[in-house]
């Protein structure tokens, strides 16, 4: 029968590249001073999977690859083998290019020969020079006491005295099984003894007390004898003798099997290149692989889009929730089948009940597809890893928040613009070490990366404590490019918020660690594209903070319905701040800042709903006819000035832009119950166009 | 048929083992390592145990071990999957009661006639 | 018998030619004049509904309609094409058309016509291109001018037409 395996390999590409990133994570983690072991043991395990998968599944160039790593490893978390950085490092640098190989094969593109065998020397002088007793290159050949015989040993058959040792059948071994295979390979006769069975009472029914003569008749060889008693070596003895020289005493007596224990000492040559060559050369190498791997980093993202892991809990909940609606359902059905006015009660639990296990249902089908944040952020320790090395300086990772859950959507689209601002970052905000003691800092740089919920978003920031933006120096470039006029009046924040600005950095300055013809201007409009914002924080001197606020989920709202005239909007609960009427005296018109009201200790600006919105049949004009919502988007609050509230109800985002266009102040759209279409508002958006 | 429980941390052999295997009529059951496989043995009965050794959580060999601490798993035959170089595996695996075992890299095939041996 | 079975098939042959050398175009009035959009276009024909108005967009974008789901724009093409707003009755046809855009998303959007006319079956090479002068509608949206039983029937570019301004520039400053 034969199977083919190719069934198998998604899956194999799938857990190889998983167990490629926890030996990545894994590695960059260890503390050399203070190894963690379970840490060593699961790199250890995951190389380990990989050799035995790409073996079994015919990929032999992982598995030779793979197997030095194997072998490195395994004596690393034996003890046997000190944990170096060097040696780390030349890991790590493998691990990139098993990576390549894997892409390869499961694009069916060719191997990077090349680099696999430049690797593949790496590792081996790290085997050998490293500080290490005799190591064996090659797996250790199994070495049954086979030598003595002669394999051209084939006469008339064999003798074969087994006497199996008490505990034997504990091994779950039976000797049935024995003889069935050994019938196979001729004609068995057997003689029982039952000499060694002790008295009735003495009996354990548990152990073996039989042992057999055998005869074996045939043109049988001695190996494959041995091969069927190849398990039971050692709980048992064993003697074969061949028929057709019974007289003579070639017995070949198997009592102990003769494990060899000295590993064949065929360490591989050392290799003519002399170690700080070599060291160099893979330096070298490591650090192609850093650029390399930055282009290539898109792809394992795309890769992942197409399938999500569920936790089985989670589907558990969901099975139980469709078995309550169902019930529900029936329930109502019965009610409307022969329906009565005294029913009414019975039909408003009912639909009170339906509406219950819905909105469970729908909230546990929202839960599936989140996922930690630390899907995102599972790349950056290697990022900064490699990039710091490269530019020399020295640059820790904090990471906070990482189970931090979010739609699966958002994680995908949020990995990039996050690279972009973390390489920003170290490129650009982190000072080079000298720079940093002089300016009295410490000369390791901090970027942190943070994620948290907050009023139904979830906000995720960049902080460096690097030398922060200057902001003359922002203004003036704006005003060379054009961008601003020398007279534009700029708050600190719109100051900072120049970078954001198409055309602000030019060619030049995008090195190739941040990146080409990828500008903070496209990363605002991706994260804006998704219902969020990205706003800068930074002091000259100590550091910048960038923080992009974005929806939980894409998909479900919270929403307060508001009518103004006779149209609709949502605004999402999460912005609500209260509702008031207002009364005139709390009214002020400040010069250059338009209406505003007093809410306890601030004025805050307000935004005529009907005039934004063009809403002619609107009923209050007058400020204190309507009622005004005040609302916070980002930490701008404002008024929204409305004619009345409606109800809460969670409502379906709908893109508007998926058919129409984006519109400033609106974030999408739902279907009201009636039919209609309702606008969702943007916050934020709508500050912003209040402004303006 | 006969029932077997594969247990493997890796997806993709498990997968691979347990097509094999229903393929030629056994009832399969999978686990991902040795605590799941305890789990599992002891509310379930096997005729047969086929595990691999490096696994996180509880090991092949210790799973091996607290197999054989349970009546009804006394002579139940148990392989192990192991590589080639894992000699002193082998040595551990008897030790610990292992019937025998089976060197990976392995095809579907020899997998197959080794679990006919013991299984008849 | 031998003869019937020869006609058979060269009538397939001709059927088939035919399909391939024509094109079929729903056909619709904007005041006096004709226009035709690709059948394969054409997604289905509602009457007007009232929409819900998006502030802030050209007049001729009247709003968004709930399709099975879908937010989905209505655009007046008398408006667009400057030919002056009629008065929407229950009489009032919304052609629903459907476009893959490059990505290869769908793009909907319904259209307010004064009336629909027929499906007509236009031979390829009948079409002619648009002429340069004259025409109330911009000739950017016209891909051709059939002319069918002695009308003019302007054969209009769906894809431009669901092209609204300001979508999908990169540069929105």
């Amino acid at each position: 029968m034969s199977i083919d395996m190719a069934q198998f390999h998604q899956v194999f590409f799938e857990e190889s590249f998983e167990g490629l990133e926890a030996m990545e994570s894994g590695l960059l983690n260890l503390d050399m001073g203070d190894v963690d072991d379970e840490e060593i043991n699961t790199i250890f395990r995951a190389a380990h999977s990989i050799k035995g998968g790409s073996g079994t599944f015919g990929f032999t160039a992982v598995s030779d690859f793979t197997h030095v790593m194997e072998t490195l490893l395994d004596e690393m978390r034996d003890g046997r083998r000190q944990i170096t950085q060097p040696a780390v490092d030349v890991l790590l640098g493998s691990v990139d290019c098993l990576k390549e190989m894997l892409t390869a094969i499961q694009d069916e593109q060719d191997i990077d020969e090349g680099q696999v065998s430049e690797y593949q020397k790496a590792l081996e002088t790290e085997l050998n020079g490293g500080e290490q007793s005799s190591v064996a290159e090659q797996p250790v050949a199994e070495v049954v006491a086979d030598e003595t015989v002669t394999a051209l040993d084939v006469g008339a058959g064999w003798k074969i005295s087994f006497s199996p040792h008490a505990h034997m059948l504990k091994t779950g071994n039976d000797p049935v099984r024995m003889f069935r295979e050994l019938s196979e390979l001729g004609e068995l006769k057997s003689t029982i003894d039952f000499q060694g069975v002790p008295d009735f009472y003495d009996l354990d029914p548990e152990n073996c007390h039989l042992s057999w003569s055998l005869e074996l008749l045939g043109e049988v060889n001695e190996d494959e004898i041995n091969e069927i008693f190849d398990w039971v070596e050692d709980e048992c003895d064993l003697a074969i003798q061949s028929l057709s020289r019974s007289d003579e005493s070639s017995e070949q007596v198997q009592t102990e099997p003769e494990e060899a224990t000295d590993k064949s000492d065929t360490v591989a040559q050392p290799k003519e290149e002399s170690s700080p060559a070599n060291t160099e050369k893979t330096a070298d190498k490591v650090e192609k692989q850093a650029t390399a791997k930055a282009k290539k980093d898109t792809k394992p993202a795309a890769k992942g889009s197409s399938s999500i892991r569920v936790d089985t809990g989670k589907i558990d909940i969901l099975i139980n929730m469709v078995g309550e609606l169902v019930i529900t359902q029936s329930m109502l059905s019965l009610v409307g089948e022969n329906f009565e006015l005294n029913n009414l009660d019975q039909l408003k639990n009912g639909l009170s009940q339906l509406e219950r296990h819905t909105r469970e249902l729908q909230e546990s089908v929202m839960n599936i597809r989140m996922l930690p944040i630390s899907f995102v952020f599972s790349r950056f320790p290697r990022l900064v890893h490699d990039l710091s090395t490269k530019l020399d300086k020295k640059i820790e990772l904090v990471m906070v928040g990482e189970n931090t859950e979010v739609d699966k959507t958002v994680v995908e689209l949020l990995s990039d613009p996050l690279v972009h601002l973390v390489r920003n970052s170290l490129d650009h905000g982190i000072e080079m070490p000298a720079d940093r003691v002089a300016a009295g800092k410490p000369e390791m740089g901090t970027i942190t990366l943070e994620a948290y919920h907050r009023g139904g978003q979830i906000v995720i920031e960049v902080k460096d404590d690097g030398k922060g933006l200057n902001k003359d120096v922002l203004r003036q470039k704006a005003i060379e490019k054009g961008l601003i006029d020398e007279d534009t009046v700029l708050t600190d924040k719109q100051t900072y918020e120049l970078i954001f600005m198409a055309g602000f950095s030019t060619a030049a300055e995008l090195s190739d660690i941040s990146g080409r013809g990828v500008g903070m201007d496209v990363v605002r409009r991706n994260i804006q594209s998704l219902g969020g914002n990205i706003e800068i924080i930074s002091e000259l001197g100590k550091g910048s903070t960038i923080a992009i606020h974005l929806p939980l989920t894409l998909a479900i709202l919270d929403g307060q319905s508001i009518a103004v005239g006779d149209e609709r909007f949502i605004i999402p609960l999460g912005s609500i701040v209260e509702s008031i009427n207002i009364k005139k005296e709390m009214i002020n018109r400040v010069a250059g800042k338009g209406e505003t009201f007093r809410l306890r200790d601030e004025y805050l600006p307000i935004v005529r709903m009907h005039e934004i919105f063009d809403v002619k049949t609107a009923k209050a004009t007058k400020l204190t006819d309507g009622l005004v919502v005040v609302v916070d988007g980002q930490g701008m609050r404002c008024g929204l000035f409305i004619d009345d509230l409606l109800g809460q109800q969670q409502v379906v985002i709908k893109s508007l832009e998926a058919n129409y266009r984006k519109v400033e102040g609106v974030s999408g759209a739902t279907i009201l119950g009636d039919g209609s279409v309702a606008l969702i508002l943007d916050i934020p958006g709508l500050v912003r166009l209040s402004n303006q | 048929m006969a029932t077997i429980l594969a247990v493997d941390d890796s997806a993709s052999m498990r997968q691979m083992v347990s097509f094999t295997l229903k393929g030629a009529g056994y009832t399969v059951v999978e686990a991902v390592d040795g605590v799941d496989a305890l789990n599992k043995a002891q509310t379930q009965s096997f005729d047969c145990v086929v595990t691999d050794v490096n696994m996180p959580n509880k090991d092949g060999i210790t799973l091996i071990a607290d197999l054989r601490k349970l009546p009804k798993y006394k002579f139940t035959p148990m392989l192990m999957l192991t590589t080639e170089s894992g000699m002193d595996k082998k040595q551990a695996g008897k030790a610990a009661g292992a019937t025998g075992w089976i060197v990976k890299p392995f095809n579907p095939d020899q997998l197959l006639k080794t679990i006919k041996k013991v299984l008849g | 018998m031998a003869e019937q079975v020869e006609n058979n098939e060269t009538e397939q042959y001709d059927e088939q030619k035919k399909l391939e050398n024509q094109v079929q175009f729903l056909s619709f009035t904007l005041g006096d004049e004709e226009y035709g959009v690709d059948i394969l276009s054409v997604q289905e024909i509602r009457s007007w509904e009232p929409v819900s108005r998006i502030p802030n967009v050209p007049s001729y974008e009247k709003g968004v309609v709930n399709l099975r789901g879908a937010i989905v724009p209505i655009v007046d093409l008398r408006e667009r094409f400057g030919l002056g707003h009629l008065a929407y009755s229950p009489l009032t046809v919304v052609v629903v058309l459907q476009i893959e855009s490059q990505e290869g998303q769908n793009r909907t959007m319904g259209v307010v016509v004064d009336s629909v006319s027929d499906v007509i079956d236009v031979e390829k090479k009948t079409i002619q291109s648009a002429p340069n002068f004259g025409t109330k509608v911009s000739t950017e949206f016209i891909n051709g001018l059939a002319s069918v039983n002695e009308r003019m029937v302007m054969l209009l570019d769906v894809e431009k037409l669901l092209k609204l301004d300001g979508l999908d520039d990169e540069n929105e400053s």
